[in-house]
């Protein structure tokens, strides 16, 4: 009772510390960024000097200010960062062509390929990993090649993928793949290789055919550590994704990333980094549920 | 032919008219079967409405015609205005433009920069739809990206740097895989940007030790670059550093100093100077007035496919060449290619390098009308430029067959053909001089040409 209040009162005070660092960091960003304007008198100026200034994007006349839109260079400020979020969540599904989509299309577009990468390395490291933690022969053996190919970058991949697949969306997918894989495969290893003697003894005694055994007993007392494994590898691929579709270009939010650095929009640029660690944030917590609900007590 | 053949056992007492048929019915009915079967192949209608259309323009009164005819005969008509008129070649298009478009639905790739403008406005302006095409414009990170886009089939055609069709034909750089150039996308166009904290080093001299980027190895930008730099005693591999970085970035990289400036396309130097990072040293125009820099093409195996795909491409992108050759349009083309879809840039940046009225970083207002030009003519004199270039650093090694090469990869027949077709001035010749910085280029010598150089390989 006295816990569990004190752990509410807990929550409340951090919740409140969150707040107050936040609006420090949002004020402390809008003075470091706050405009310095210097305002040149405009009846001083030639008129080719109006001129220049009005090429330059800068307000020559007041005429010319209101009529183009406001010139953003250098950092930009929470206002503008505000207003960027509000313009691209207010129409997040708009398709203009094949190079001008919505970031929730763009979004789309990651997250089917972050998945269908997944799902394929979870097909693959799943089995192979439950051979390995059974069989201590093989994990030896396999050993060597997958210590050699787990620390490669993905970006590392594209280049052999995209000569090799000829496909750059394909390619995409296959480096999801070929970097979520490892964690997967190292942790069902591991999940099935330390489930514990008795029980599989148990088994043997009650002489349970092999694969109900491994559905029955191995795969429930591993799950955990099979699920852990698939957590790592998301946050892996949601990594990953991001820095393939900017190397190869085309589409989803790593594009999006990209195509505004391409325009110099830092502030669609921040935009973009806040959405990806949203959508990073809610995958793992995904994942984090997933993870409670297999998890049992000894 | 005789009238009397006593042997011939064809010939008979009633005779026809032609003396081939036993009697005129059976004449008349051979002559009506040879009409029917000319009638349903396309090949000969096509054919008999284009010199049924001349004749007609020529003789617009029946009555003229028929006199004419009759008076001097149907082959010396032909002949006479054979000799006048390219007959064959209007057939010849005539039949192309009823050939069926064997590809409907293409890619293209494009990289987001002021060269491509025909292409990319050939989109939104329906140039590619008014051929039959339905085009998707793929916007593409890098050049090495557009040549593997390109080997790997995933573009139909593409945006090309104009010297990569070279490259990639002979194998540098890539495996050899033959390029065709359809059409020069651009003529000037570039610039020399530098940090604004070099305002003071105008002279290239000063630049030992400077860290200056390009779009790719084969490109104009890195040929004019390495010119420029040695006319002015300057080792381009040995007193400056060349750093090939991907047009978006370089900005981005010169507002971080990574850089001190760059021979890049536009609207990425007047970016620099919209963005007060940099200033325009000199446009490429004034190092070779007139020079190619983009281009457009795809292989010789979707040419040999897809014949009249090709084609109707071919004409999409003349079409938009002209029409953004007329300064009176450049307004216009600025609006319709700023847009977040294609370059997505502030229009006024790219207006000013369209009309050629812009602030160059220093506090002036210029204008350079042919700042960037559009002449779509894939000259063959060009391409043995480049080569020599290419000769002269080293990325080519041995005997060059200069013209050889050229004439294969760029369709300059096919350009002239496509121009002619759309009433649009066809250009003679195929082999221009030009003057580079003042020094003369003779197509004629390329190897002469590469070992003037104080400075080569």
């Amino acid at each position: 009772m006295n816990s569990s209040t004190s752990g509410k009162n807990l929550s409340m005070r951090a919740a409140v510390v969150s707040l107050l660092i936040l609006l420090v960091f949002l004020l402390s960003w809008h003075l470091a960024t706050a405009p310095t304007t210097h305002a040149t008198p405009t009846a001083a100026m030639t008129a080719e000097q109006e001129e220049y200034a009005k090429l330059m994007g800068g307000a020559g006349t007041s005429a010319a200010a209101d009529a183009a839109p406001a010139k953003t260079t250098g950092f930009p400020t929470p206002a503008q960062m505000g207003r960027t979020i509000v313009r691209q969540l207010s129409h997040p599904f708009y398709d203009n062509g094949p190079n001008d989509k919505g970031i929730g299309i763009q979004l789309g577009y990651s997250l089917g390929r972050v998945a269908l990468g997944f799902i394929i390395a979870a097909v693959v490291a799943i089995p192979v990993g439950f051979m390995l933690g059974m069989s201590p022969l093989m994990q030896k053996a396999l050993n060597p090649f997958i210590q050699i190919l787990k620390p490669i970058s993905p970006l590392a991949w594209m280049p052999l993928a995209l000569y090799t697949i000829k496909d750059s969306s394909v390619s995409g997918i296959f480096v999801i793949f070929i970097c979520s894989v490892w964690p997967m495969l190292m942790n069902t290893a591991f999940g099935v290789a330390s489930v514990r003697r008795d029980w599989l003894n148990v088994a043997r005694t009650l002489e349970v055919k092999p694969l109900r055994k491994a559905f029955l007993v191995i795969l429930p007392a591993a799950a955990p550590t099979i699920l852990t494994g698939m957590r790592i590898s998301m946050g892996i691929a949601w990594l990953v994704i991001v820095a393939a579709e900017m190397l190869v270009g085309g589409t989803g939010i790593g594009y999006f990333v990209w195509n505004e650095w391409n325009n110099l929009s830092l502030t669609s640029v921040m935009f973009a980094i806040l959405i990806i660690g949203v959508t990073g944030m809610l995958l793992d917590l995904l994942f984090a549920r997933l993870q409670k609900y297999v998890t049992y007590v000894e | 032919m005789s009238i009397f053949r006593p042997y011939d056992s064809d010939h008979s007492a009633a005779g026809c008219s032609c003396g081939r048929h036993s009697d005129e019915t059976e004449h008349n009915a051979e002559q009506e079967r040879a009409l029917a079967a000319r009638a349903t192949n396309v090949e000969h209608l096509t054919n008999d409405v284009v010199e049924e259309a001349v004749l007609r323009a020529m003789f617009p009164q029946d009555h003229l015609r028929r006199h004419f005819l009759r008076a001097v005969g149907a082959n010396t008509v032909r002949a006479a205005i054979a000799s006048v008129l390219p007959l064959g070649a209007l057939q010849a298009m005539a039949q192309e433009k009823t050939g069926p478009i064997e590809k409907k639905d293409l890619k293209i790739g494009f990289i987001a920069i002021t060269c491509a403008a025909p292409l990319i406005m050939a989109d939104p302006l329906g140039f590619y739809r008014k051929q039959g095409l339905n085009v998707t414009l793929n916007k593409t990170a890098g050049w090495a990206l557009i040549r593997d886009k390109m080997v790997n089939k995933e573009h139909d055609a593409s945006h090309f740097l104009s010297p990569m069709p070279l490259a990639m034909s002979m194998g540098l750089g890539s495996n050899p895989l033959p390029m065709r150039v359809a059409t020069i996308q651009n003529i000037n166009g570039q610039a020399i940007t530098l940090h604004v904290k070099h305002k003071d080093k105008r002279d290239p001299k000063q630049w030992k030790g400077f860290k200056l980027a390009i779009p790719f190895e084969y490109s104009m930008h890195n040929y004019l670059l390495r010119y420029y730099l040695a006319e002015h005693g300057l080792d381009p591999d040995r007193d400056v550093q060349l750093r090939v970085t991907p047009p978006p970035e370089m900005v981005a990289n010169l507002r971080a100093g990574n850089i001190d400036g760059f021979l890049g396309p536009d609207p990425f130097n007047q970016r620099a100077v919209y963005d007060e990072v940099g200033f325009i040293h000199i446009l490429s125009k004034e190092i070779w007035d007139g020079h190619p820099c983009c281009a457009f093409g795809t292989s010789e195996e979707f040419i040999k496919q897809n014949p009249n795909t090709f084609a109707a491409l071919f004409r999409s992108v003349l079409t938009a060449a002209a029409m953004a050759r007329d300064p009176a349009n450049r307004a216009l083309v600025a609006k319709v290619i700023s847009p977040a879809a294609y370059l997505n840039q502030p229009e006024t940046v790219v207006q000013q390098v369209l009309s050629g009225k812009f602030a160059d970083g220093l506090g002036n207002v210029r204008n350079v009308p042919t700042r960037a030009d559009f002449d779509p003519v894939p000259w063959d004199s060009m391409g043995v430029w480049i080569l020599s270039q290419m000769k002269r650093w080293g990325y080519i090694k041995g005997d060059v067959d200069y013209k050889a090469i050229t004439e294969k990869v760029f369709l300059l027949t096919d350009a002239k053909k496509y121009m002619a077709e759309l009433g649009q001035t066809v250009p003679v010749g195929a082999y221009k001089k030009y003057k580079i910085m003042g020094k003369e280029f003779d197509p004629a010598t390329p190897d002469a040409y590469v070992n003037s150089f104080a400075i080569k390989r």
